[in-house]
Order: C-alpha cells, then structure tokens, then sequence
C-alpha cells in the first residue's frame, strides 16, 4: 500500500479551505445586480387561499417584485413531483396531489409559500414579506399517519380519498399468514419510528442568475446532486431548457437527503430572477429549515414474527403506515417501499416475509429520504423485534440472531434483494469480542454499585447502498437510472483531473476519488484534482445519496481509467518500441517490464496532446469518459453493540461504550470511512434518545428551534470503537460497499435494546428521553410494589 | 432584523438621556437573548442602548457582608471570580454551568435578571440567596423583584446597575437540563443565610422562580437529603409541556434538592 492509495489515511485536501474559512458555498455567492428573495409562509397547517393583497408591501423600501402562485403557474411553471411512480396491490397509480412552488388556492402545512418579495436587501425583503396580506380561511388539520386514515380524517388532496397515497404489498401474505400460524413462538411489537429534522449545517440556499441576452439561467444551489436538479426543472418545471440552465453545486455543508430534492425556493428564484431581471438569492434561515426542509423517517408499523422451536424464523409479517406529509416530495414513495420493505429480511434467513405499507398524507411537512432512508426504519423494526424474541424466549440476543444468519451468498430474500457477500456470524464475533460481552455482568454489577443501571443491546444491520441497477428500478417505477459517470483527463503536463458525477457535501470526494487515481497510475496525489457540482463543468451524473459514491462514482472513475490506461500502454508501446501487454506504471513511470526503458508519465501525456509520434490511427489527447451502471445493490452490514448507564433518580441516560464492526467491503481512507461512522452513529443516538419533530394537534410545529428540537451533542456521543470486518462485493471493479449511512441505520436500534435492558421495560418509543425512562421505571417500581 | 439605531453608552447618565430620546429604546446587555428574538422580528427596538462599556456597571467587589456584582458582568468573569468563589462559591460554580463557553463571554447578570426568563439559572441564586437588586434609582429585595414570566419590577427605563449577594452560611446549587436548550429544566438553590433557611425553584414555575415553602421548613429543621423525602412537592404550578411533565417537574424537584443539598 502506498501512502495515498488504497486503505491510505490521508488527510482530506478539502480541509485546508474548510477549516480556514475559505470554502465556498452558495450563500458566499455574490453577484452583480444582486436582489434578495423573502417568502411569505402560511401560518396555518391547512388553509383555503382567498386572496392575496401585496399592495402595501409593494410600496415599501427596496422592494422590487411580490410575486404570487398565480403568475408562476400562468407563466407555465409546471407543480413539483414525485419522481418514482409506485402503484398500489390493486394496480391503480399513487395519488400524486398537485404542489406549485408558490401556493395558489390551498395552503397545506406552515411553512407553505404563498408569495414571494424580491427587494434591494435580504432585510428589506423580509420585513416586506410580513406586510403581505393573506386572506386565510382556515380548515381542519390532520397531523398523524394514523389518524389521517381515520373516518372523518380532514383531506389533505382532493385527489386522494382517506388522504391514502398507496396501499402497497411485498411478499407472499398467504404463505406469511400459514407460517405465523404454526409458529411456537410469535413476537408482535408496535413499533413507532419517529420523524426527524435533517439538520445539516449550512442551510439551504439559492442564487438564480438570469442572463436577458442569452436567455440562460444559472441556479447556485445547496444541491447534493446538481445534474438531476437541472434535469428535473428543466423537463418537469419548464424553468429553461437543460442547455439554457447551468447548476453548480458549490461547497455544500451536509445534506444526509435533504439536500438531494429540488424545492420550491430554487423555483422560485429562478423564475424571480427571469421576471425582475435581476439577480435573485434567498438563503432559509434555521427557523425555515425546520419548517420547509424535507423530513426523516415517519412510520407507524406493527408486526409479527414467528420463531419455531429452535429459534429459527418462520414468518415476519409487517403493517406500516408512512406520513408523507403534505405532498409527495421527488422520491418519496420510493423510501417505506423498495427502501425499506425489501431491507426486511434484514441479516436473516426467513422463507417468509409480507409488509403491506399505507401511505399517507397530513398537514405537515413532507418527508423523504433521510440518512439511510427506509433502511433505518427497517433495521429498527427487525432489530428490536430480534431483542424483544431472544427475552421472551429467554435466549441469549446475539445468538438467537446467529441461528438465523444467512451464511451462503448470494441468498435471495422473499423481498426480492439478492444479497452478495457478508459475514455476520464474522460481524458478531468481532463486535462481541471489542465490547467485551464476557465481562458484561462484571460492568453491571459495578454501576448497580453506584446506583447506575447498566444495559447492553445489540443491532446486526443491513443495508442495501450502492444505488443502483438502472433497469431494476426502471421496472420498480423510478424516473431515472442510477447510474454514475466520470471523466478522466491527464493534462500534457501529466496532472490528471476527474469529473465526476458524484457530489461531496461533506463526504471527501477530493481526497478518496484522488486516492484511487494516484495509486492507478502511480502519481503523486496532490497531481490529482476532482471537479464536481457544475453541470457546465461536468457531464451528466447521478449525485451522491444511498451510500453511492463509493461503490458507483468510484467504479465510473476506474472504468475512465481502464480506458486511459490502455491509451497510455499503447502510446508507451510505441515509443519504447515494446508490447503492450509488457507496459507496466509503476514508480511514476510508464515502462517496458523488467527493463529500464521508461516514459515519464508526463512525456506519455505529452506525446498524446503533441500528436507528433502516435501510433497509426489513434486520435490525439488523453481523456477518457465512462458511465457505470451497477449490477446490484451492495450490501454494508454489521454488528452493533451499545452499553447505557441509566441514572434512575432521573431517568437520565447515557451511552457509556458503543462498538461497531462494520463490513463496507474494500476501504480507500479508513479515516474517512472512521468519520463517516461517528457521524451516523451520532445521528443514530440523536434519533434513539433525543431528536423528533412534534406537531400540535392543529399543526402547529412546537419544535421549530434548537430550544425545543434536541440535537445530539459532542457529550452525548461517547468514544465509539471501530472494528472492521471485510467481505469484497463481488460487484464492482473495487469491491466496496458503501459507509455513508451505516451508524444511523445501525445505531438506534442497539441504543434501545441496551435502555430497555437496563429498564427491564420493552415498552419504549424514541426518543428515549430521560422522561420517558423515568415514567418506565417508576411503572416498575409501581408494579412491583403492587405485587 | 429590523432597521435599529446603536449607542455604545460610556457612563449610566448617558444612558438614561439616549434611552428618554428615543422612541422604543431597549437596553443592550450580553444580547444573548435580545439579538436573537430581534432577528426573529419578535422584538423591533428603534434603539439599543449598549451597557457594557460603562464602568458603573462592571466589576465584582467581596467585602464581610457579601459580593456586589456589576450588572454587566458576564458569566464567565462570575464563574472565574476569586471573591466570588470565596464568599459564595455555589454562585460561581452556578456561572458556570450557564449556556456554553460563548454564552457565558458575552452574557451578563444584569441582563439576565433583567429579562427574567424563567428558564435562567440567576433567579435561583437571587431569591435563593436573598439578594438585593441595585438599580439607577432605588434597591429591590429578591421577594419583590420577580413578578412573573419574564416580568419584573423593573419601570420603565430603570436599569440594573449592580446585584448585592449577602454571604451564606452554606449554599448548594442543582440542576435538570432542557435536552433541547440546556436550559435549566429544574434547578434548585438551597441556601442557609442569615435570614433562614432558603429554597428557591427555577426553570419550572409558570410564574416563574419561587420558594419552597415545605423544602424550606424541612431544611431548617435538619439539613440532610433524608429531609427532602419527607416533604411533600406538589405539581401545582408546574409548566407541562413537551420535554417534561408537571409530574416528572415535581419528580425532579426533590431529586435536584437532595443533590443540591449534597453539593452545600
């Protein structure tokens, strides 16, 4: 191994701008003729649109335009959309309900658009924006998944009778239904995964940019995937044709899925900028973010699951109910279905799965694709389920679920995954022996000392990342493919720049993407640039989300590189005259094996661009361009393993050890794979312990900040200890998996195991707050008094 | 944020004369909760009247009696204080535990006490400890300071000038935190002083700090946790919302007391 190739630690290029002040993001964008964009937002959760009167605050200081629902949809502007159609088990399509940009007649959760003020000053805009005057009538709210479906439930869409979007199946229900039958053991649960708030760092943020001469618009935006943004209002949106639009996605400052949806802001300014005729950038305050960002997770789901005599599962039958909020965000109904209902087999070898997923709008905001994104929510259910049999059965945890693992590949699950490659029973062992299980009771009896109650839980998660086969969900009803693209292109002095793509919003792209091109063709790294965000720069590309870039953008650039590499052995060939197949790069030079006859690297990238001595036919320059497709999914898992000390004079709680052993196939930076970690599982134990959206009954959002939306902090993350466990996927040219979303999948579920060990109460939601502990524990101590 | 009219005021004369010439002037202190309820558009002052560059205001001076603190001395320069930590070491230890780092440079006492949040950790220690506020016009007892929810007895334009803290015999300080806000949640001061025995609750009340009555009588006649037990604390008056209970509130009460009583 090098010490910038593969498996090398190299510290992140980026970093050097980050950590000096001197990234780039859209915010940072300033151009000439430069307005500001302030929205006017329903204050209601569900309110019918009479009238909007904007006289009074187009009359005030600096302001330019307010410009309403009315002139965007007369001015062609097509309704936002869910780009991934889904249809229910009797065949009729999901009941997309319509979302303009700008609300015409309804608004549907607080945070709607109605109007916007374009004015000299963000300031200005603002305070112009709250003399807008909005003629609300008000109508009844609906703010759970499950109450939505109730009789006499407020509708959300005209279009959506009972506010059902889709009733959905997967599986077989008969065989399901047979198998629990003659079960020795079942285990039901209700299981409630709560809804989160994404939360990156740099709020969202757009500058549109019309050019009156050319007709053509540039859009800077907080975008995790710039093509599909240009894609999608291009072709849905009818902003501007693809060639008239230009998105560069500059430094962006995390995204974990919010980041991949085209939102009505980007819309707007765009379509701003045109009417003005100026320059149009809005940037969302926090308060915006919680309103209007789209949310996690949302699921309310009951399940069974059947166990014969020795433990092994026999069936697992699964009802979920998804709020989607009040539009179908861009891929929505892909998440409780092909990201989650297939993910249910989990690590597990069960010859019988059914889930049956409803979902559902409310008055609240919508909910998509969220750090992990379907898996987490079935990695929790399976998980807690897998827990809550061993107790009841009275096994021990983690062996209950290595009777179960699968451990031949490829095994193909009722849910149609056909998983590749793994070792759990490998995960588990390595896991099991970081954490010290064996000295468990001896820790226990410790804290119970000093009056602390110690538990510990296990979660063995999978996933499927690495998205994904284009044609696979193309017949699952997806709008696009799932592909990645690159560009690899040596300069004549020998510096090699890629294009990629793929996205980094926080991810190391700049680091990782160069590792695996230095160590290719053996050049220093800092020769090596990565270009990405810019549709004018880079050719179409997918974005990053799904644990992709790795396992796909990476496997796009190596396919660039076989090609380059073959140029570059046929050009060596011809100057050294030798065969190709005895070129060798290696040491930094191009040369004949086993001799000293030799090219520097840069003389190849020379002789290709000066065209003087070619061999016969072949075109001048060293740039190769390559789209890959995946075969599959790929397949991280692995196994958790949480310790909580729980203070029972105030139910406070905290994660004392938490090890991981993870298997993410080959690694390129085991820090950044390290890093990756840490921050999902610090998400992980936000969402177990600490995060959830709250809505009032009117569809008021009451955690509309950090005072009341609690974020996971650096003291509630302990040290995490990292062990990895690797099996190659079989499927792509580097045999990586992906990392990116693995500690938020994994993690809650292990968090709550351990709480509900050290509790001796199975019967708690997330977030586990130390309330909720407290309010367990005393229902205990009031039980056990009463017997 | 609304357009707004700055003065950075050297002495408190020059204060009060800015402060009567404009329209809807507010005083400026730490800004650890103004600025950010002005950029909300949830307060719009035509002027702000920055404190603390006036010398009146700062400092921390100890003699037998107690410590007077400067209105606007900040968190971190309580918490830090020799004098402080000598003569009443639960106020310092109090200061800091208050926000974080930053919160704690920039806030102040003065205007903590001013703004009267009933999540602050200061109104425990005021009433608590029996302190006196000294204003630019008169001095108010800690009973008569607090008035409610982010109400005192300031008038308008009265300024805090300086906190007076009479020394205590022995003092202990505990606190629940707000998982969200790291606000106290429940905090608890127990407090011996001259006067008697004194318990003081905030971050719970929805009025706001108050006394204990029943952890006062069971304290004053056997300062121990064991005490604490035996008395009785009701979830009358109690805030309920979405991160606590009235009943965990009361629950935590006792909790925060035996702990602060731990910690005298």
């Amino acid at each position: 191994m090098s010490d910038t190739g593969i498996g090398a630690r190299v510290k992140r290029k980026e970093d050097k701008r980050f950590i000096t002040g001197k990234g780039r993001y859209t915010d940072d964008v300033r151009v000439d003729n430069q307005a500001y964009a302030a929205f006017v937002r329903s204050p209601h959760a569900h309110a019918r649109v009479n009238g909007i009167d904007t006289s009074a605050a187009e009359g005030m200081e600096g302001v330019i335009a307010v410009l309403n629902g009315n002139q965007l949809t007369g001015d062609g502007i097509g309704n936002l959309i869910c780009g991934w159609a889904v249809s229910s088990k009797d065949g009729s399509p999901m009941n997309m309900g319509p979302w303009s940009a700008l609300a015409t007649d309804r608004v549907r959760f607080v945070g709607d658009a109605v109007a916007v003020v374009i004015a000299e000053s963000q300031a200005l805009a603002r305070i112009a924006a709250e003399a807008v005057e909005v003629d609300y009538e008000e109508l009844p709210a609906v703010v759970q998944a499950d109450k939505a479906l109730a009789d006499g439930a407020p509708q959300v869409h005209d279009n959506a009778p009972g506010n059902l979007i889709y009733d959905w199946e997967i599986g077989d229900a008969a065989a399901t239904d047979a198998a629990l039958e003659g079960a020795h053991h079942i285990t039901e649960m209700k299981v409630v995964n709560q809804r989160l708030s994404p939360n990156p760092m740099e709020p969202r943020s757009a500058v549109a940019i019309f050019d009156t001469a050319e007709d053509h618009y540039t859009l800077y935006t907080t975008s995790q995937n710039p093509h599909l943004a240009r894609l999608v209002l291009s072709a849905f949106y009818n902003v501007a044709p693809e060639h008239k639009l230009r998105v560069i996605a500059p430094d962006v400052g995390g995204g974990f899925g919010a980041k991949i949806y085209i939102y009505p802001e980007e819309i707007t300014c765009l379509w701003a900028s045109m009417k003005t005729g100026r320059s149009v950038k809005w940037t969302g305050d926090r308060a915006e973010s919680f309103m209007t960002d789209m949310h996690g997770r949302d699921h309310i789901t009951t399940a069974r699951m059947g166990f014969d005599a020795d433990g092994k599962i026999t069936g697992f039958k699964v009802d979920t109910i998804a709020n989607f909020g009040a539009y179908m965000s861009l891929f929505s109904s892909a998440v409780p279905t092909y990201l989650y209902a297939t993910l249910l087999s989990g690590q597990y070898d069960i010859a019988n799965i059914h889930c049956n997923v409803r979902a559902v709008y409310t008055n609240t905001v919508p909910v998509d694709a969220y750090r992990g994104a379907g898996r987490p929510e079935a990695c929790f259910l399976i998980e807690r389920m897998m827990e809550t049999a061993a107790r009841e059965m009275g096994t021990d945890p983690g062996e209950l679920r290595r009777k179960n693992f699968i451990d031949t590949f490829p095994h193909e699950t009722p849910v149609i995954m056909t998983y590749d490659a793994g070792d759990f029973s490998g995960n588990l062992d390595k896991a099991k022996a970081a954490a010290d299980v064996a000295g468990f009771a001896q820790r226990r009896a410790e804290a119970e000392s000093r009056g602390k109650l110690r538990g510990l839980g296990y979660s063995c998660y999978i996933e499927a990342c690495g998205i994904a086969p284009s044609a696979a969900v193309g017949s699952l009803g997806a709008g696009v493919g799932l592909w990645e693209s690159a560009e690899v292109r040596v300069n004549p002095v020998g510096t090699i720049e890629v294009l990629t793509g793929s996205h980094s919003h926080g991810q190391g792209h700049e680091t990782t993407f160069a590792q695996i091109v230095a160590e290719r063709f053996s050049q220093p790294i800092e020769n090596v640039s990565i270009v990405h965000g810019d549709t004018d720069k880079v050719q179409f590309g997918m974005g990053t989300y799904g644990s992709r870039s790795g396992a796909v953008g990476m496997s796009a650039i190596v396919k660039a590189m076989d090609k380059v590499e073959a140029k570059v052995k046929k050009i060596a060939a011809h100057t050294l005259e030798a065969s190709e197949d005895d070129i060798v790069i290696e040491g930094g030079v191009v040369k004949v094996a086993g001799t000293d006859r030799e090219m520097g690297w840069h003389e190849v990238g020379l002789a290709a661009y000066t065209g003087h001595n070619l061999p016969d036919g072949m075109e001048p320059g060293l740039k190769e361009g390559a789209f890959y497709d995946p075969v599959n999914f790929t397949f991280p898992a692995g196994c958790y393993i949480a310790e909580v000390e729980i203070d029972p004079d105030t139910g406070d709680c905290k994660v004392v050890q938490f090890t991981a052993a993870d298997d993410f196939g080959t690694i390129i930076n085991p820090m950044i794979v390290e890093g990756q970690v840490h921050g999902g599982v610090a998400q992980g134990i936000g969402q177990a312990m600490l995060e959830r959206v709250v809505y009032d009954d009117d569809g008021q959002l009451i955690t509309g900040s950090y005072m009341d939306y609690q974020m996971p902090r650096a003291e509630d993350v302990p040290f995490l200890t990292i062990e990895h466990n690797t099996t190659v996927c079989p499927n792509n040219p580097l045999g990586i998996k992906g990392c990116g979303e693995a500690g938020a999948i994994g993690a809650p579920p292990a968090v709550i195991n351990a709480i509900t060990d050290a509790i001796g109460d199975n019967d708690i939601q997330m977030p586990a707050t130390a309330q909720k502990i407290w309010r367990a524990l005393k229902g205990r101590q009031t039980a056990m008094a009463a017997e | 944020m609304y357009p707004v009219k700055y003065h950075r005021a050297t002495s408190v004369d020059e204060a009060k004369a800015a402060f009567t010439s404009a329209s809807e002037a507010r005083f400026l202190a730490g800004g650890q909760t103004l600025l950010p309820t002005m950029k909300q558009h949830l307060a719009a002052p035509s002027d702000l009247i920055d404190l603390r560059g006036i010398p009146d205001l700062a400092g921390i001076s100890a003699d037998g009696d107690g410590v007077r603190v400067g209105a606007m001395t900040t968190h971190a320069e309580v918490a830090q204080s020799a004098e402080v930590k000598e003569a009443i070491p639960v106020l310092a230890h109090m200061a800091s535990t208050i926000g974080d780092s930053a919160v704690r440079h920039l806030g102040t006492m003065g205007g903590s006490l001013a703004n009267n949040d009933v999540a602050a950790d200061y109104p425990a220690a005021v009433l608590g400890l029996n302190a006196t506020v000294v204003t630019d016009r008169r001095e108010i007892a800690a009973e008569d300071y607090f008035q409610g929810l982010f109400a005192t007895a300031l008038e308008e334009g009265e300024m805090i000038v300086a906190v007076r803290y009479p020394r205590p015999e022995r003092a202990g300080y505990a606190k629940q935190t707000n998982p969200a806000s790291r606000y106290p949640m429940v905090g608890v001061l127990v407090a011996k002083t001259g006067g008697g025995v004194r318990v003081a609750v905030t971050g719970t009340g929805q009025d706001g700090v108050f006394r204990h009555q029943g952890l006062e009588q069971a304290l004053s006649s056997d300062w121990s946790q064991g005490a604490v037990d035996g008395v009785e604390i009701g979830e009358e008056g109690l805030m309920n919302d979405i991160h606590a209970s009235a009943d965990y509130r009361a629950h935590l009460i006792r909790v925060m007391a035996k702990r602060a009583v731990a910690a005298s």
